[in-house]
């Protein structure tokens, strides 16, 4: 038996050479197409919706959470790391420019959003020290259970905080302006959200496409393997989940900006828990996917409140929609149109023509 | 001075003396073979010079510095390689990625962001995929690859670490006659730069390629010496015949 097989073994590596010349169909791709056409989809929106202020509105706050999606998916689509923390980034953030708005009376973009980005990214470095860099690689569920309870703390904490509006949050925030102009809710603040969210899509993307890309790859499907290599996993993975939490900060001062409303639920286990959801309907680690899945919940969200007959349960019925999508589709929607193969990813150069 | 200088490392799990006081040299340069019957340490010992755990007492001495309790991470940047006993190839990544990411392993978390070294290691990984017969694989991924392959790809990633004492545990294991004689063929030039310890049950296989053996025996070296000496040790004869 043992030397029928072992000839099997040596008839598949003299069948190699076949091979020679053809390309894979698994290596087309066609994330690039998904990404152009939502992006299309993105510009074309506020056209086809000028006359509805309450849609611009609905659709600025889904670019604005799609920055929370992508923060997640960065954590545990591209590094493994399972953070059911993210809100808190974005919800200190968040925070941090309405004070500065309301105390120092500033709100300046070009002040303003780079000081909510190192808020977050300092913040989530902070974390990342205490749950990632011991001596002892953590595990998953540690890590889970870590950000969860700062998430839940800081909820506890600003809930009975008189200084920053306890229970009440912080409301009528300072309009986020460049000299005289103000972004209130509309048009503008759309694109703004959309350029900003374009920039970070296209820096996590660089990121994932990259040789540390391939490290974070590496590193989903055999950490203690890459150790051995020589790799500081754990500072990796520190160094994603602190940037993550920039791309977070980003996206609850844009929240807070838009909303001009920012309080505890921003910041506490169910927002987070909401990105958890994002990544997982849309597909996580494809990016694009997570985004799909912010829209997706945001849309359906708006869509099931608006009908009458289902007002009271409109939110069992969201339940059970995302509940039939995370069991009979794990990879999410876009796992059905994207192969595994492309959400990994290939990182060397590939051979032209054989 | 020897580039590994093991010195009275013992361990013990629960009653279980897996290693009794043992000493090994290994010249830089040298292959040195491992042998022994099953539980005999051999293993245990190569885990405890690659890191996996750590001696219970004694030193391990790599090129000057005492590694006995030091990480993979640090073992690893010291210059020291493991292959795996099972293959731990990544399956989901292409076997062009599998090696780029061991040779890439020395770059700084900035130069892997900019992928500043993406084109200049292109031609290192497609000659050592060449070396190693894979190159017409490399877009394939490393999952799809036949055991006796993934074996080869394994040799390689940790070549590609540029290694200068590669551990080998079991490398021909479920291979075919041919396979095993392509591997001993494989190794064979890289002596010039890197020594080797080998665990093996293949004896012809360790005999063809190795210059030094160590035989361990319930945990103790038994007899070492180059392979001539060994194959006549009357110590080892007995062992081999009563036990194996």
């Amino acid at each position: 038996m043992l030397s029928k097989e072992a000839s099997e073994l040596t008839v598949a590596a003299e069948r190699v050479p076949e091979r020679r010349g053809t390309r894979s169909p698994v290596l087309r791709r066609i994330l690039p197409y998904i990404e152009g056409g939502a992006l299309v989809v993105a510009l074309i929106v506020p056209l086809v919706l000028s006359e509805r202020m309450d849609l611009i509105t609905l659709a600025t706050n889904v670019l604005i959470l799609s920055l929370l999606a992508i923060s997640f998916d960065l954590c545990w689509g591209l590094s493994g790391i399972m953070s059911f923390g993210q809100a808190l980034f974005f919800g200190v953030a968040g925070y941090a420019i309405a004070l500065v708005g309301r105390d120092l009376e500033f709100s300046e973009l070009w002040g303003t959003l780079p000081l909510a980005m190192l808020v977050g990214l300092l913040l989530a470095g902070l974390f990342a020290a205490f749950l990632l860099l011991g001596r002892k690689p953590p595990t998953t569920i540690f890590v889970a259970l870590g950000t969860l309870t700062g998430a839940y703390a800081a909820e506890r904490l600003v809930s009975g905080w008189q200084y920053v509006g306890a229970g009440n949050g912080l409301s009528s925030v300072k309009l986020l302006k460049i000299g005289s102009y103000e972004f209130v809710e509309g048009t503008a603040f759309y694109f703004l959200a959309l350029g900003l969210l374009v920039l970070i899509y296209a820096g996590a993307r660089f990121l994932k496409q990259s040789q540390l890309g391939l490290v974070l790859a590496g590193m989903r499907q055999n950490e203690e393997r890459l150790a051995f290599f020589g790799y500081r996993v754990q500072l990796f993975k520190a160094v994603v989940f602190s940037l993550a939490g920039l791309v977070a900060g980003l996206g609850g001062a844009l929240y807070s900006y838009h909303q001009g409303f920012i309080g505890p639920g921003n910041m506490g286990p169910g927002l987070s828990t909401t990105a958890v959801l994002y990544s997982l309907l849309g597909g996580s680690g494809t990016l694009i996917g997570p985004v799909f899945g912010a829209v997706t919940v945001e849309v359906l969200s708006y869509v099931l409140s608006d009908i009458d007959a289902i007002k009271p349960i409109w939110p069992v019925i969201l339940g059970l929609i995302l509940l039939g999508v995370v069991m009979f589709q794990p990879k999410g929607i876009l796992g059905l149109l994207v192969s595994d193969r492309e959400r990994i990813g290939s990182y060397g150069r590939r051979r032209r023509g054989g | 001075m020897a580039l590994l200088e093991i010195r009275g490392v013992s361990k013990t799990f629960r009653t279980l003396k897996a290693l009794d006081g043992v000493d090994i040299d290994v010249q830089a340069g040298t292959f040195h073979g491992l042998i022994g019957p099953n539980g005999s340490g051999k293993s245990t010992l190569l885990k405890a010079i690659a890191g996996a755990h750590f001696a219970d007492t004694g030193t391990v001495v790599f090129d000057g510095h005492d590694i006995t309790r030091a990480t993979p991470y640090e073992r690893a940047r010291a210059g020291l390689s493991l292959k795996f006993q099972i293959t731990a190839v990544l399956p989901e990544l292409s076997v062009y990625d599998n090696v780029l990411l061991a040779m890439q392993s020395t770059e700084s978390l900035p130069r892997l962001l900019l992928s500043l070294s993406r084109r200049a290691l292109d031609a290192d990984v497609s000659s050592l995929l060449e070396r190693f017969r894979l190159i017409d694989r490399a877009d394939d991924l490393a999952g799809e690859l036949s055991h006796g392959q993934q074996q080869w790809l394994e040799i390689a990633m940790a070549l590609a670490l540029r290694p200068k004492l590669l551990l080998l545990d079991e490398p021909t294991g479920g291979m075919s006659p041919e396979e095993r004689r392509v591997t001993g063929e494989l190794l064979e030039p890289i002596k010039a730069h890197c020594a080797l310890i080998i665990v093996e049950h293949d004896l012809h296989f360790i005999r063809d390629i190795c210059d030094r053996l160590t035989v361990l025996d319930q945990g103790k070296v038994l007899d070492q010496g180059d392979v001539e000496a060994i194959q006549r040790s009357p110590k080892v004869q007995q062992v081999f015949t009563t036990r194996v």
